[in-house]
């Protein structure tokens, strides 16, 4: 069992601030998120755009404010716990006993949702037989590549995923790239090499084409693709590989007895405290007169949560309002040395 | 003022006046229509506002940035006819366009 103050869900920009503010005010957290690493949408959806509205920085990318982010919170020694998806709250007394998807557990006296649009899940193939294979012959990500050897395996996708697996799989396999157009989102050098090995024979392209069904007993035997025109082949395939990238999913949050509004958690603009005591929810997944889906939005309502949850955290001590210019506090949890 | 016209999966018919300048997504959203997600919230970041637009308004649209095109692989059952809805600015040309919301977003 983790014991700590607050648990954070989601390491997006707004999670990362807001752990920076429990920190300032000497409140330890600790932050779980779906994802492989801390960034939220910055990370996972536009690494490389520029944003242009965060306040003082007149220019920066997702991976840039990610940095940043960490680098300021850095002094406060946040454990982090990534790949875990928090799946059960459960009061207990004045706390609240957390478990995640890998049975993390955490003892908590307040709970900081910054869970953004949900976790990011894959998207999956939207043929309903698919379900059936899930796991056992059809993958959305690879854990082991070696159960590929000398197989035939049908790769669904048109992006930087679909084409590097094809190309490194083709080397001991036998790949079929199916994708819905001529074009790809993925790297040009790596459509290249596609093109190349298809003319080759390493390779079959099928462009145009769209998953119609999978069939087999335990394990998939046979894809059918359909064209645009509406031509169906049939190819041989032992494995089914999708990659369409991700999506983000609400999940078990709506499991937790929080008021949810298309999609969002209604919140007050005190403390942003849900209508749980002791759940707070914070940036794009809250809900309230006026919110605006803004990292700076999400910036101010983490400050805020954060000093919501003094009172449980700390509940015979009374929070002074200081700025971190003045505070000998502040300035010793930051370890700024004078 | 401008009619949009968005057929939802549940075989109703919604005829909106959608304020020019807004985009077919929004007019989707701000009018309690089901089946549009836009989960990131009009910046072609997801494909959760996935349509399809009746045929004959096809070249009548802008043409598509290559974001589009890439982010319609991820949409749910993408045609050739798919479209982001909030990459459709609404304005007179628009009048009448018609589109059809798919079964779902994702």
């Amino acid at each position: 069992m983790n014991k700590t103050d607050v648990l954070i869900i989601g390491a997006g920009p707004t999670g990362l601030f807001c752990a920076h503010q429990l920190g300032i005010i000497g409140l330890q957290c600790e932050i779980v998120d779906n994802l492989d690493k801390a960034g939220g949408q910055c990370i996972e959806l536009y690494p490389d755009k520029p944003i242009y509205d965060i306040p003082a920085v007149p220019e920066c990318t997702g991976e840039e404010l990610t940095n940043n982010l960490l680098q300021q919170i850095n002094p406060f020694n946040i454990k982090f716990h990534l790949n875990e998806r928090v799946e059960e709250l459960k009061k207990v007394e004045n706390r609240w006993h957390v478990k995640t998807s890998g049975n993390k557990e955490f003892d908590v006296a307040a709970i900081i949702i910054a869970g953004g649009v949900g976790s990011f899940e894959p998207r999956k193939f939207p043929v309903k037989e698919c379900e059936k294979f899930e796991g056992s012959s059809l993958f959305y990500s690879i854990k082991d590549k070696t159960i590929f050897k000398d197989k035939t395996i049908s790769i669904f996708g048109g992006g930087d995923s679909a084409l590097d697996w094809a190309i490194e799989l083709s080397n001991t396999s036998k790949v079929n790239l199916i994708h819905r157009r001529d074009g790809f989102s993925g790297a040009e050098s790596s459509v290249q090499k596609v093109k190349e090995l298809n003319e080759q024979g390493k390779l079959n392209l099928y462009t145009k084409y769209q998953m119609d069904s999978v069939s087999g007993d335990n394990q998939i035997s046979t894809v059918k693709i359909k064209h645009d025109e509406g031509e169906i082949k049939e190819l041989q395939s032992d494995y089914v590989l999708g990659f369409f990238g991700l999506i983000m999913q609400l999940g078990p949050i709506l499991n937790w007895g929080l008021n949810i509004n298309k999609k969002t958690v209604e919140v007050n603009t005190e403390n942003f405290e849900t209508n749980v005591n002791g759940i707070f929810a914070i940036g794009d997944i809250c809900s309230y007169p006026g919110k605006l889906k803004l990292i700076l939005s999400g910036f101010h309502e983490g400050a805020l949560a954060a000093r919501g949850c003094f009172k449980y955290a700390r509940p015979d001590e009374k929070l002074r309002f200081e700025f971190t210019t003045t505070s000998k506090a502040a300035q010793e949890r930051l370890g700024v040395k004078k | 003022m401008t009619k949009i016209t968005y057929h939802t999966h549940d075989s109703k018919t919604h005829t909106i006046d959608v304020e020019n300048g807004l985009t077919v997504m929004e007019g989707a959203v701000q009018n309690d229509i089901p089946g549009i997600d836009a989960d990131c919230g009009g910046g072609m970041a997801c494909a959760t506002c996935h349509v399809y637009v009746k045929e004959d308004w096809l070249d009548k649209l802008p043409t598509k940035e290559d974001g589009e095109e890439d982010m319609l692989d991820m949409a749910y059952e993408p045609k050739q006819n798919s479209r982001l809805s909030c990459q459709l600015i609404v304005s007179d040309e628009l009048d009448g366009l018609e589109v059809t919301i798919p079964e779902k977003q994702a």
